[in-house]
This record gives C-alpha cells, sequence and structure tokens, in this order.
C-alpha cells in the first residue's frame, strides 16, 4: 500500500464529512443546504479521482494520443451536479416559503412552533443527529 | 409489445411536460389519468410476458447491457411495477375532487404534472437494469416529492419537505457513494453485470464499505426504523391524495430497491453470510414494529397514525427480509403487495374524511360511523386487514411471516410479531370507538365522501378481501419471485 | 479544505455562500487538473455560477445571520466520525490515484475510448457517452432539472408580466456598468451558442450552453433592474419552453420508438447510422440546453421577484 497514491481520497474524506457534518449538526437551513452542496460536490471529486489515468489525457479524440482518462465518471459526475443543483434549488425554495410562513430560518425554533401548534404534543424531541446512525 | 418496458416509465414522464403546456386543470387531469391507466395496462402486459417468456431485457439507444443502458424486467420487477401503476391509476381517479379543494387552482395543472413525475421517477427505478440509472429516477421521484408534500395547506408541510430533503439528500448521497465504490472495484454500473463481476472482488474493503453505504441510503429512504423520523410529519402534513400514493409506493420501491441491491447484485452469501445484515434487519424490523406501533397508539392525528402504522409495516417487510429464507422474502414481497392495498384504502378513506370535514384528528372523527357509513366501513375494513384478520390480505401476509418464523425455530419472534397485531388492534379500536360510539357533535351536514373517492377506494377493500380469500395470484407470484433471488443469484 | 472548516465555523451567511462559490472554483480547478473538462466547465458554471446566484437570491429574502448553535455538537460529530472512519477505510483496497490497470479503466471504458469516436462519430467522448450510451440517463438528467423547475414554480409561484417591480434596481444607476454589461451580453450569449454547437468536439455542450445563456439574462437583469430581463422573456413562457425542451429530448425517443426501434437509438434518424447518432445527440443537446436554461432563469425570477418579507 503506497501512501501517496491513497492520500488523494484522504483528502476527498475529510472535505465529505466537514459537509456531512455541517448538514446533521448545524441549526440554520441555510447553511444545512452549504452543508449539502459540500458534501455532494466532495463525492464529486471521489467519482473523478477514478476516472484519472496516469499520463492521461483529457478524453477528446486527438491524434497521436492514445492514453486518455476514462470519461464514464466524467458523464455520471456531469448528471449529478446538476442533480445537486437542481435540489439545492428546491431546497432554497422551500427555506424562503417556511420563512414566510414561521419568521425564522433556525431549525429550533421552527420546530419549537410546531409543538406549540400540535394539539397533542407527545411527539418525542426530533433530534437530526440520529439520522446517520449505521 | 417489445417496448412495453419503456413504455410503463416513459408514458407517465412524457404526459408531464404536456399537463404543463395544457395548463388547464380538467385537462391536466384528464391527461393524467389516462396515461396512468395506459402505463398499468403496459405493466399487466409485463407481468403476463415476463411470466410466459422469463426476464425481459430492453436495451436503451440499442446500445448492449454493460456499456448502455438496460431496462431488466423480472418477475419482482413487474409485479411491483403492477403495485406502483395500479396504485397511481386509482389515486388519480380519486384525486380529482379533494385536489379542487386543497391546491390553488392557478397551481393544479402543475401539481399533476409533479404527481406523474413522482410516479415515473417510482416506475423508473423499478425498470431500470443500471445502478446509476437507479440514482437518476430515484432523485426525479424525490424532488416531485418533496415538492408535493409541501402543497399540503398546512404550514409545517413546508418544514416537513424541508427535512424529507435533507434527509433523502443525505440518503441519495449516500448511494451515490456506494455505487461509487462498486463501480470502482468493478468498472461496471450494468446490475447484472455487477452481480456477475463481484464475487472476484467481495473480499476487498471497498465493497464492503460500498456495501454500508447502500445499506445506510436506503434505509433512510425506506424509513427503516432509527433513520424514519421524516416520515411521519411528511405525510401527515401532505394533501391526502398525495399521502395515500407515496404509502402505497414510494417506501414499497424502497424495499424493493433493498431485495435488488442486497440479494441480486451483492447476492444472498455476500449480504447476509458475510456482512451481518440478516441480524441487524431482524432486530431493526422488530423494535420498528414495536416502537412505531406504541407511538401510533398515542396519536390524536389519524394520518399521523396512519403514518407511524406505515414504518411499522415497513418493519415486518424487513423482518421477513432479514430472515433470509425464501418463506421469509416470499412474506415480504406478499406484504408489499398487501401493505400498499391497505394502506391505499385507508388514505383514500382518510382523503374523504378530509375533504368533508376538513380535518383528521380523532375528536373530529365522533359519530362518523352514521354521517358516513360507506367510507367508515372502508376504514373498518382496511383496519381489520391491517391488524390481520383472517379472510383479509392482512392475514395472508402475517400468516407467512409467521410460518417463516417458526421454520427457523425463532418463536420468540412470532410472538413479538403478534403483540404488534395486537397494538394494532388498539389503535384500530380507538378510531372505531370514535366513530361509532361517539356523538356527533354539532355539524349534522357532513355528507358522505363524493362517489369519484369512494369507487377507488371500494376497490381497494374488496382487493384487501378478494386477495385475503383468493390467494394463488399475490402468493403466487411473491413466492416465484423469492425462489429466483434466493436461488438465481451468485 | 480550509474554505470548508471556514465554512463551518462563519455565522454570517452572506460570506459562507461566497467561501461555498469559491470553493467550487476550487473544485473546478482540480477537476481540470484530473482531465475532466466537461465536468470542470460545468462545476464551474453550476457551483460557482448559479449556485452562487440562487444562494444570494434566497437569503436576500431571508436573513443574513445566523444565530448562536446551540446544538450539542458531539452527536453528529461521532456519527461524521464513524462515516468518515468507514470512508477511510474502503480507501484501503482502493485502487492508487491514476492506477491504469485499476478494474474501472479495463472492463467497460475502453469500448467508449476506442470505439466511441467511430461509433458516434465525435471526438469529445463525454459527449458521445452523454448523450448516446448513456443517453438515457441524461433524458433523466433533463427531467430532473425540469422537476426542480416545476417544483420551485408550485412553491413560489410564476409572477405574472413585467409590470410586477418594475424600476427596482438591484445594483442602482451606473452608466459605466450598465455600458460595460450591454457589450458583454451579446459575446455571453455568442459564447452560449458556441460552447452549445461545439460540444461535440471540445468541452461543452447543452447543458453547459443553457447556463451560460441564462447568466447572461441574470446578468441583464440585475443591472438593469427587475422587470427588465422579464420584459424580453415572460415568466410564464419559460416553463413552457422548458416543456418543450423535454419533448425534443423525449421526441427523439419516440420517433426511434416509431421506427420500431428502441427507445433513444439514433440511428435511424438518418440513412446512415453514424449520420444519425450524430443528428440525434444535436437535437437532445438542444432539448437540454433549453430547458436548463428556461429553468435556471425561471427559478431566478422566482427568487428575485418575491419581496421579502419581515
Amino acid at each position: 500500500m503506497e501512501l501517496p497514491g491513497l492520500y488523494n481520497y484522504w483528502v476527498v474524506v475529510f472535505l465529505m464529512m466537514a459537509g456531512f457534518y455541517v448538514v446533521i449538526s448545524q441549526g440554520n437551513l441555510v447553511k444545512k443546504l452549504v452543508g449539502l452542496g459540500l458534501f455532494q460536490a466532495s463525492v464529486f471529486i471521489l467519482y473523478i479521482t477514478v476516472g484519472k489515468v496516469s499520463g492521461g489525457a483529457a478524453p477528446i479524440a486527438v491524434e497521436g494520443i492514445t492514453s486518455y482518462s476514462n470519461p464514464l465518471p466524467h458523464v455520471l459526475i456531469l448528471t449529478a451536479i446538476v442533480v445537486g443543483v437542481a435540489t439545492t434549488a428546491v431546497g432554497l425554495a422551500l427555506v424562503v416559503r417556511i420563512y414566510e410562513a414561521y419568521g425564522s430560518v433556525e431549525e429550533d425554533e421552527i420546530h419549537a412552533q410546531d409543538l406549540v401548534e400540535d394539539d397533542i404534543s407527545e411527539d418525542p424531541p426530533f433530534t437530526e443527529s440520529e439520522v446517520g446512525k449505521q | 409489445m417489445e417496448h412495453l418496458p419503456v413504455l410503463v416509465v416513459i408514458i407517465p414522464l412524457l404526459t408531464v411536460p404536456l399537463c404543463v403546456l395544457l395548463d388547464h386543470p380538467r385537462l391536466a387531469w384528464l391527461a393524467a389519468l389516462a396515461s396512468s391507466w395506459l402505463s398499468f395496462a403496459a405493466a399487466v402486459g409485463l407481468v403476463l410476458q415476463v411470466s410466459d417468456t422469463g426476464p425481459i431485457s430492453y436495451l436503451l439507444g440499442s446500445w448492449e447491457a454493460p456499456w448502455g443502458i438496460e431496462y431488466r424486467i423480472d418477475v419482482l420487477a413487474s409485479y411491483v411495477l403492477l403495485i406502483v401503476t395500479a396504485m397511481a391509476a386509482l389515486v388519480l381517479f380519486a384525486a380529482r375532487e379533494s385536489v379542487r379543494k386543497d391546491i390553488p387552482e392557478a397551481r393544479i395543472s402543475r401539481f399533476y404534472a409533479a404527481f406523474m413525475l413522482a410516479f415515473a421517477g417510482l416506475a423508473g427505478i423499478v425498470a431500470t437494469g443500471d445502478a446509476f440509472n437507479v440514482f437518476v429516477f430515484l432523485e426525479i421521484s424525490s424532488l416531485a416529492t418533496y415538492a408535493l408534500i409541501s402543497m399540503g395547506k398546512d404550514r409545517r408541510a413546508l418544514s416537513a419537505a424541508f427535512n424529507y430533503l435533507v434527509m433523502g439528500t443525505i440518503g441519495a448521497t449516500f448511494i451515490l457513494i456506494g455505487i461509487g465504490f462498486l463501480y470502482m472495484m468493478t468498472g461496471t454500473l450494468n446490475m447484472a453485470d455487477l452481480a456477475a463481476r463481484l464475487p472476484e472482488v467481495a473480499d476487498t474493503r471497498t465493497v464492503r464499505a460500498g456495501f454500508a453505504f447502500l445499506a445506510v441510503g436506503i434505509g433512510l429512504k425506506l424509513a427503516l426504523f432509527p433513520l424514519h423520523l421524516w416520515l411521519p410529519n411528511a405525510y401527515a402534513y401532505a394533501p391526502c391524495s398525495v399521502t395515500a400514493f407515496l404509502a402505497a409506493t414510494a417506501t414499497k420501491v424502497a424495499v424493493y430497491l433493498l431485495l435488488r441491491f442486497m440479494l441480486q447484485i451483492f447476492g444472498l452469501d455476500f449480504s447476509l453470510v458475510l456482512m451481518p445484515l440478516d441480524t441487524l434487519l431482524l432486530v431493526l424490523g422488530l423494535i420498528g414494529i414495536l416502537s412505531a406501533s406504541m407511538v401510533a397508539v398515542y396519536q390524536g392525528n389519524i394520518k399521523r397514525m396512519f403514518a407511524y402504522s406505515s414504518v411499522a409495516q415497513i418493519g415486518y417487510m424487513v423482518l421477513g427480509v432479514g430472515l433470509a429464507t425464501t418463506t421469509g422474502i416470499t412474506s415480504a414481497i406478499l406484504h408489499l403487495f398487501n401493505h400498499a392495498l391497505m394502506k391505499g384504502a385507508l388514505f383514500l378513506a382518510l382523503g374523504g374524511i378530509a375533504y368533508r370535514i376538513g380535518s383528521t384528528t380523532i375528536q373530529d372523527f365522533s359519530g362518523l360511523g352514521r354521517t358516513m357509513p360507506w367510507t367508515m366501513a372502508g376504514i373498518v375494513l382496511g383496519g381489520l386487514s391491517l391488524i390481520g384478520i383472517p379472510s383479509t390480505v392482512g392475514f395472508i401476509s402475517k400468516w407467512y411471516l409467521v410460518l417463516a418464523t417458526l421454520e427457523e425455530g425463532l418463536w420468540p419472534v412470532a410472538l413479538l410479531v403478534l403483540i404488534g397485531s395486537i397494538l394494532a388492534v388498539v389503535y384500530i379500536w380507538k378510531l372505531v370507538e370514535a366513530a361509532y360510539f361517539g356523538t356527533p357533535e354539532g355539524n349534522p351536514e357532513i355528507k358522505e365522501a363524493p362517489l369519484s373517492m369512494l369507487v377507488p377506494m371500494w376497490a381497494l377493500v374488496g382487493a384487501n378481501i378478494y386477495f385475503g380469500i383468493h390467494t394463488d395470484l399475490s402468493v403466487g407470484l411473491a413466492s416465484r419471485a423469492a425462489a429466483v433471488l434466493t436461488g438465481g443469484a451468485g | 479544505m480550509l474554505i470548508a472548516i471556514a465554512a463551518i465555523r462563519l455565522r454570517d451567511l452572506f460570506a459562507v455562500v461566497m467561501l461555498f462559490g469559491i470553493y467550487s472554483l476550487l473544485t473546478a480547478a482540480l477537476f481540470m487538473n484530473l482531465d475532466a473538462v466537461d465536468v470542470a466547465f460545468t462545476e464551474a458554471a453550476v457551483g460557482a455560477g448559479v449556485t452562487t446566484v440562487l444562494m444570494l437570491s434566497a437569503l436576500h429574502l431571508t436573513r443574513r445571520w445566523e444565530d448562536e448553535p446551540r446544538h450539542n455538537p458531539l452527536l453528529p460529530l461521532l456519527v461524521v466520525t464513524i462515516t468518515g472512519a468507514v470512508l477511510i477505510y474502503a480507501t484501503l483496497d482502493a485502487p492508487l490515484l491514476g492506477d491504469a490497470s485499476a478494474p474501472v479503466h479495463q472492463h467497460v471504458a475502453p469500448r467508449y475510448i476506442e470505439k466511441g469516436p467511430q461509433e458516434v462519430g465525435m471526438p469529445n467522448m463525454v459527449t458521445a457517452v452523454l448523450a448516446s450510451y448513456r443517453g438515457y440517463d441524461t433524458f433523466g438528467e433533463t427531467v430532473v432539472i425540469f422537476t426542480a423547475g416545476l417544483a420551485v414554480m408550485l412553491l413560489l409561484g410564476i409572477q405574472e408580466g413585467p409590470q410586477a417591480h418594475r424600476g427596482r434596481n438591484a445594483i442602482g444607476d451606473q452608466v459605466v456598468l450598465k455600458v460595460v454589461v450591454k457589450l458583454l451580453i451579446p459575446l455571453i450569449l455568442m459564447y452560449g451558442l458556441y460552447v452549445h454547437f461545439h460540444g461535440d468536439f471540445g468541452a461543452g455542450g447543452g447543458f453547459q450552453a443553457g447556463v451560460i445563456f441564462a447568466a447572461g439574462f441574470v446578468l441583464y437583469d440585475l443591472v438593469f433592474g427587475e422587470g427588465q430581463a422579464r420584459a424580453v422573456i415572460p415568466p410564464n413562457w419559460l416553463h413552457r419552453l422548458a416543456a418543450l425542451g423535454v419533448l425534443i429530448y423525449g421526441g427523439v425517443g419516440v420517433v426511434s420508438l416509431l421506427q420500431g426501434r428502441p427507445f433513444l437509438d439514433y440511428s435511424v434518424l438518418a440513412h446512415d447510422p453514424v449520420h444519425g447518432q450524430h443528428l440525434g445527440v444535436l437535437l437532445v443537446e438542444l432539448g437540454v440546453g433549453i430547458t436548463v436554461f428556461s429553468v435556471v432563469l425561471s427559478i431566478f425570477y422566482a427568487l428575485s421577484g418575491r419581496r421579502r418579507q419581515s
């Protein structure tokens, strides 16, 4: 196992987890979306890393070059980027509507307002952090 | 006929731009309804074709499988497609009146467009034989679903939709990571190809981690306990017709994905022997059944009560999968179908009640047994099926599940399953008590739900009883699909 | 990496969004370095461009400052650490960076590289795979974008007509800026067209072109005040355009179906299969471009046209 070859992955993992942490720990809805963006963008880097061939060229056929990087991950990530921005857009629209309805974009405040409204508020307190338990 | 696999998905998908271009509430509804019935017809055709000739492979754009994207319909896929398309067709039939009341008129045609997108996305997930294509269609249906949930009248629908968006996106990203790892180790995205190439590299840590990410990601979409927190509010505050459709289909498709990935791509040996997935599913399934049923008992909002009950029912399915025997998986697949029938009927009935009295809290149920006799009778029959009374579908799935646990000698598990049923008796009884023995408060002008809502609901109630007595079709398909999953995959 | 940490710490949401934009640009640079030119192009246009503009518009409608965090960060930290550990564990057996003998480069990919240019008739393999081999994924992608547009319209509604908020100007009256932008916009639109039709040979394609086109209009709108761009393309036309884009893409597929071939088989579109492929790719890219352009622009309209409520 050579460390330098894996180093790139580890940086990606760190970035991914930074994004994931923002998503599950932050109470601000906009920041959650930024976190999701970070998380997804890091996954994209993971895929593109996989497609790289040392000494390869960008996958556009040019005479005289025989070694190209793998085009398939690029295609997948193009699609994934689009999916990501679509999700962000829908999320932002929801945030705007939530702000108009609740006057806040903080998860705690919104949840507190919800509890008051519930006729019978026997719900266990909502903890986002239980999400990622494996 | 050879194009049926793609038609199931493409018909609803191409109705979407049509709905938007028409921009007329009634025409949009008609177009959506027509295309969902066409799609249902295509699904019926597929079931027949698959049982005649075996699995169908359809090459999109004519590129051979590992290079292009393949649609692959086997017994299980055709069976799940049948459920999804049938539910869409019935729910749309009932939806017109309640949508007209719930959604501002200017947005109705776009609402139907989003509905069709959610439907087409689910159908696409089931039909495809390509791992990345799953992700794409998953996102189509999810994005449409977030929008649909947020259309609920209560402002809590907005926060519920946002929570679902965050959790759903985390789930989808986990699935993406999992697929990425598998691709990294095998170089292919086609499911059959993956299944063939995985055993070679099954021993690597990368594949195992990929498996873990897929399991958690699907678990999130499945609302598997303890990842279910998004579901109750999402179901409770979404418009009724949306809840009916989602409850009957969305989690079912997630169960399908679980079966597809865990049993067919990784193979029974890898998933259940090498990785301790079976025990995990067994335990989580049981906790899910018991805790969600308990919480359901204390709910004052009936929609939310049934939402928790859905979490519990997912527990039954997962439990069946966790048993890892042919009978266990048969019971899971069977319950997939049966639960769609029950919850479809129940949520449609609730839709009728919400349409007339504008509320679904238990207090408002007082006396409904007299004012809305047909709707309440439907709820009672659906509830009996949920409990698992003989001669309903609920009994059939419980029967197979208990049989499967006893086969394995796990009688404490069987006992716990029965306790789950008793809890269901408790919460259904609360409803019945209010509706039939409570005194109607005030408004005597409550009328029976409109006929367009009663007919599809009673069609489902009838199916609950029909398939509870004539089990050949559902049990036959389910056991064949289970046999393929446990025997056919490497 | 530092930027990601900063994004966690900062509570000024405006700065967070800006940092996110910078992060996207850096990611794009990294993609360039890893030979993924098309992806880099898209990430720069989408991550750094579209997402940032949309987020800023949304911030404008909500609040800039975040509250003090009240959550206990231990549990999330634990979850993240476990997940990260699994990921690191996974990479231990992963192929090394740039290793040409990794399975990814052995099984499916060689065909795209070796035969792609002949079978589909264009040198850019990414475009060939995107629009033909995996054209159905791209159809799905177009639908995803359309879904997002539809969802935003359902949530925020459409502002009808240009008279909605005439005269409100985001930046203020600056003559120099206006002149510069007036000169720039035709260039941007030209560039968008170039990117669109050059996608077969170089980096680019319908998606990127759509984004660039939309960016031109967004710029116009920002500088000349809201309502100006709306006068050129009214919002209620946009979602019809978006639907049209999806129909074009799907229509190509239906034509193949009608010819008795599988969905999206382009080879029937002309007598010569390779020619058909070329035509098919061009048409579907057009569909993608139209949908992307109109959805991005209409989401921008929807967010920017909404009055801030306090």
